[in-house]
């Protein structure tokens, strides 16, 4: 069947094809990675030793804000979205997204949410400076006047994020292939359908946060302040009952991610796959009862800190039990290493070191010790980083042959694998020492005792920050270039999977036009 | 395989690096100078072994499987793909490993809420970027006599704005840069103290790592905290969470001493706020004088050194508020109360009629403002207390 699309600028204006949508969706959010990674470049260069050199504090506190907002609702979030618009109608054997229009809508917001967000950067008064959490009163009272830039920007965020996410739920629900029972689909579908309704969960409850911060700002409520009977205490609960399950929306996709490349390399089955189905289930419900572990500080009853927690290091059973099943995976497997592979490990052995650190921020009496501190900062960079950036670089290197139907340069890949690597930790893994030492965070300037670790950090920061250019060159040289070796329809040896066995590569532009036979 | 032997090479020099690097600086919590503090420490160690222990086993697992199972060892895979004993064992033994772990955290947590029978109460407001500390005397009458505010030292602030520019800035080496402030907090030894931690603006923390006592300043509420510090000698913290522009620029520093020493300390105190403040009139050149040591630590971090303003912070030169005829009034006004809904603060209650009025004459007569106007202590003084005109 012919393909039939519009040529040059409409065919991506007006799209309602899952790849192109999904092709959008990652070129967005790389493109975001970089400009969220120029500013940990700018927090870096000024952090590289004591004293103010590059930027004043109140320019510092914008590149710490926009940083954080920009990599977690710009960078990993998009990521995932555009990962799930390619993958799985095509994991389910379904022709296309269940809800075509609204998937074009829901991306193209996007790049409207982000310009208002950065345009804030050239306002009088500058950007939001109060940090991606926006604690009030701070982000209320005293926040900077593009503070309700940021409040749109934060709502067309939340519009685009539920509008994918039922995209998602509808599409896994109705648009399976006869025979794709629930309990057959590839793990990344399972966690991409949970994740999907955390986020039509707690979106809502981020857009009534902002919302009742912009009424507190210019509508005379006092939500968030304690003159009029308000309770800044408040905001946290809203924010962290959002905030916590976001944490789940950004790593979950990444298990699936894991699932589907740990078996391939090792040439044999996912081990445990019912458990890891139940395994992330359980840890989406736990993840709506832990909130208020980010709030160890605020004074609240002890019976509540008790209660969140023992809740909190619950979590640790099922992540644990998800841990062992990969590794279980690769026992007496017959395992390659090619670089999907590559960074899945990575993403295990460092995230479970995230994890580590997460058991120690749950125990509430020490947790008064490392709380916003540089600890915590290193804690979910190690989630963040390599674990849901890792692994969605281990996806893109995974099924790029597929979308493509070129191998990528494997020499530079495995370049960009292991200087990744040295850097990551370079980075991160002094600021837990610089965190225990009692580092605070979110500050320019720090006491001389600090000064090793911080300068360890940058030059990882650094090395980090280039690295991220290497990958542009090698994705630019599949993508745009189109140099390298044609790839097999499988792909790699052990694939397994409607996507590598049911079609050509690269894949067409319509797949599935009638649905595969699946036994 | 060349290309991992040189990847390796790397890792190793930069592990060298590494550790040859860390020499003399800290990198663990530290155990503290209270009872609290200790246990804290040990509970700490107690999980960093069990996560060290716990890491050992699963990555070993890991790198066994990885080293031994592949392809060119291995070209054959296993069939297995589930096992339901091993499942339960690997979800119920991390579980008894949690509940362990549990037991000694909740009865520290339940010691560390426990600020009953306190000795001494103090109460510690944060404001934007700076520490008030007032004592409570033992009827809990608030209407007591020794307060004062405590901010970062000079020779910090200046170090840091000059620390030169780019990446090769001057060193600084004063171990206590960024750590210091005008007036410690003092508390004497061996003595329940309780902290009723509030704030003024925004959400401030009060955190000093020794005693192990972290707690969130919220505006509008009350929070309470309690330490006893078992020696003397000088502890030093942070503002822990982010309260704006000079939220790395507000530390703390507790003074410790015997407790006679410590009431010799108050005693001098009280009588130093019964003597009442210093109103005596002043001549232009010691306004000025005074104006510029007080500017330059109260407001120059906002409005800048040179009267400029940043980002903001508006400009205070020819301002027609600061240079403008008989704009005095609003001038001392401004200053006085503060502007609600912007950073600019009230002044009135936390520093001396001397230090407002002296900032007043030298915010009009700096920066070629030369408006010739001056205020007195004593006006100042009236105003405050209603007796103005």
């Amino acid at each position: 069947m012919a393909d039939h699309k519009p040529k040059g600028i409409s065919r991506w204006l007006f799209t309602t094809n899952h790849k192109d949508i999904g092709t959008m969706y990652l070129v967005f959010s790389f493109i975001m990675f970089l400009i969220g990674g120029a500013m940990a470049m700018v927090i870096r260069a000024e952090l590289f030793q004591p004293g103010l050199q590059f930027v004043d504090p109140n320019f510092f506190n914008q590149m710490t804000t926009l940083h954080g907002l920009i990599m977690v609702f710009g960078a990993v979030m998009p990521a995932t979205v555009g990962l799930a618009n390619w993958l799985i109608p095509m994991m389910i054997g379904a022709p296309d997204m269940a809800l075509p229009r609204m998937n074009n809508w829901s991306f193209w917001i996007l790049p409207a949410a982000f310009g208002l967000l950065l345009s804030s950067l050239f306002m009088e008064g500058g950007a939001p400076n109060f940090g991606w959490t926006f604690y009030a009163p701070l982000s209320t009272t005293y926040g900077p006047p593009s503070t309700d830039f940021f409040i749109f920007g934060v709502h067309l965020m939340g519009i685009s994020s539920i509008m994918g996410a039922i995209n998602v739920i509808v599409t896994v629900f109705n648009m399976r292939a006869p025979g794709m029972t629930l309990m057959k689909m590839p793990l990344f579908v399972w966690t991409w359908l949970i994740t999907a309704f955390l986020l039509v969960m707690v979106m809502p409850v981020l857009a009534g946060a902002v919302t009742m911060m912009l009424t507190d700002r210019h509508f005379g409520t006092s939500f968030f302040d304690a003159a009029g009977g308000g309770d800044p205490v408040l905001f946290q609960h809203v924010f962290w009952f959002f905030g916590h399950p976001e944490v789940y929306i950004m790593i979950l996709p990444a298990f699936g991610i894991a699932s589907a490349i740990i078996p391939t390399f090792a040439r044999k089955k996912l081990f445990g796959y019912s458990s890891m189905v139940y395994a992330t289930a359980s840890i989406a419900f736990l993840s709506f009862i832990v909130w208020a572990h980010h709030m160890f500080t605020v004074g609240m009853p002890v019976k509540g800190e008790l209660f969140f927690m023992i809740a909190t290091m619950l979590i640790a059973v099922p992540t644990g039990v998800k841990v062992f099943n990969w590794i279980a995976t690769m026992w007496q497997g017959s395992i390659t290493y090619e670089t999907p592979m590559l960074y899945a490990l990575a993403f295990v052995i460092l995230f479970t070191i995230g994890g580590f650190s997460g058991v120690m921020l749950a125990m509430t009496p020490v947790d008064w010790q490392y709380h916003d501190t540089y600890f915590v900062v290193a804690h979910f960079h190690y989630v963040l980083f390599p674990g849901a950036i890792f692994g969605t670089m281990a996806a893109v290197y995974y099924w790029l042959p597929k979308w493509t139907g070129r191998m990528y340069d494997e020499k530079l890949a495995k370049w960009h694998f292991w200087l990744s690597i040295v850097f990551v930790n370079l980075t991160f893994f002094p600021m837990h020492f610089s965190g225990l030492a009692g580092m605070q965070r979110r500050v320019p300037d720090y006491a001389i005792m600090f000064s090793d670790f911080n300068m360890m950090s940058s030059i990882g920061a650094f090395g980090l920050g280039l690295m991220q250019l290497l990958f542009a060159w090698i994705l630019i040289k599949v993508c745009i270039l189109e140099k390298g070796e044609k790839a097999t329809d499988q792909v790699w040896e052990g694939a397994e999977g409607l996507e590598f066995t049911h079609m050509p590569s690269p894949a067409p532009y319509h797949t599935f036009d009638t649905p595969p036979k699946i036994d | 395989m060349s290309l991992f032997r040189k990847m390796a090479l790397i890792i190793a020099a930069i592990s060298v690096a590494v550790l040859s690097g860390c020499s003399g600086q800290e990198y663990n919590m530290r155990e503290g100078v209270t009872e609290i503090s200790r246990e804290v420490y040990d509970l700490h160690m107690i999980v960093i072994w069990v996560c060290v222990v716990i890491g050992v086993i699963t990555f070993g697992a890991m790198f066994y499987s990885m080293f031994a199972h592949r392809k060119s060892k291995n070209p054959n895979p296993a069939k297995f793909s589930h096992s339901t004993t091993v499942e339960i064992i690997w979800t119920v033994i991390p579980f008894i490993i949690l509940i362990a772990l549990s037991i000694p955290a909740v009865s520290l947590l339940i010691k560390m809420e426990d600020a009953s029978n306190s000795e001494l109460s103090v109460m510690v407001k944060g404001y934007q970027w700076k520490w008030e500390y007032k004592y409570i005397d033992g009827d809990d009458n608030l209407g007591n006599d020794v307060s004062f505010f405590s901010n970062l030292d000079q020779a910090s602030r200046d170090l840091s704005n000059n620390a030169g520019s780019g990446f090769s800035g001057v060193e600084i080496t004063d171990e206590n840069y960024l750590l210091e402030v005008d007036n410690p907090l003092v508390i004497p030894v061996d003595t329940k103290v309780r902290f009723l931690v509030t704030a003024d603006d925004v959400i401030h923390s009060f955190w000093v790592p020794d005693f192990s006592v972290k707690k969130d300043a919220i505006p509008g509420f009350i929070n309470e905290v309690w330490t006893k510090v078992d020696e003397p000698g000088i502890y030093r913290g942070v503002c822990a969470e982010l309260c704006g522009k000079d939220h790395g620029f507000m530390p703390i520093v507790v003074k410790v001493l015997p407790k006679e020493e410590y009431e010799a300390w108050y005693a001098e105190k009280v009588a130093e706020a019964e003597a009442g403040p210093d109103l005596n009139e002043r001549t232009m050149s010691q306004l000025m004088a005074e104006g510029e040591v007080a500017y330059n630590k109260y407001c120059s971090s906002c409005h800048m050194p040179n009267g400029e303003g940043n980002g903001p912070f508006p400009s205070l030169v020819g301002t027609e508020m600061v240079t403008g005829e008989g704009t005095i009034e609003q001038h001392i006004d401004v200053v006085l109360n503060g502007v609600s809904g912007t950073a600019m603060q009230a002044f009135g209650n936390q520093l001396t009629e001397a230090e407002i009025a002296a900032i007043i004459t030298y915010e009009r007569n700096a920066w070629g403002n030369d408006t010739g106007d001056k205020a007195q202590p004593q006006e100042i003084h009236d105003i405050q207390n209603g007796g103005g005109e």
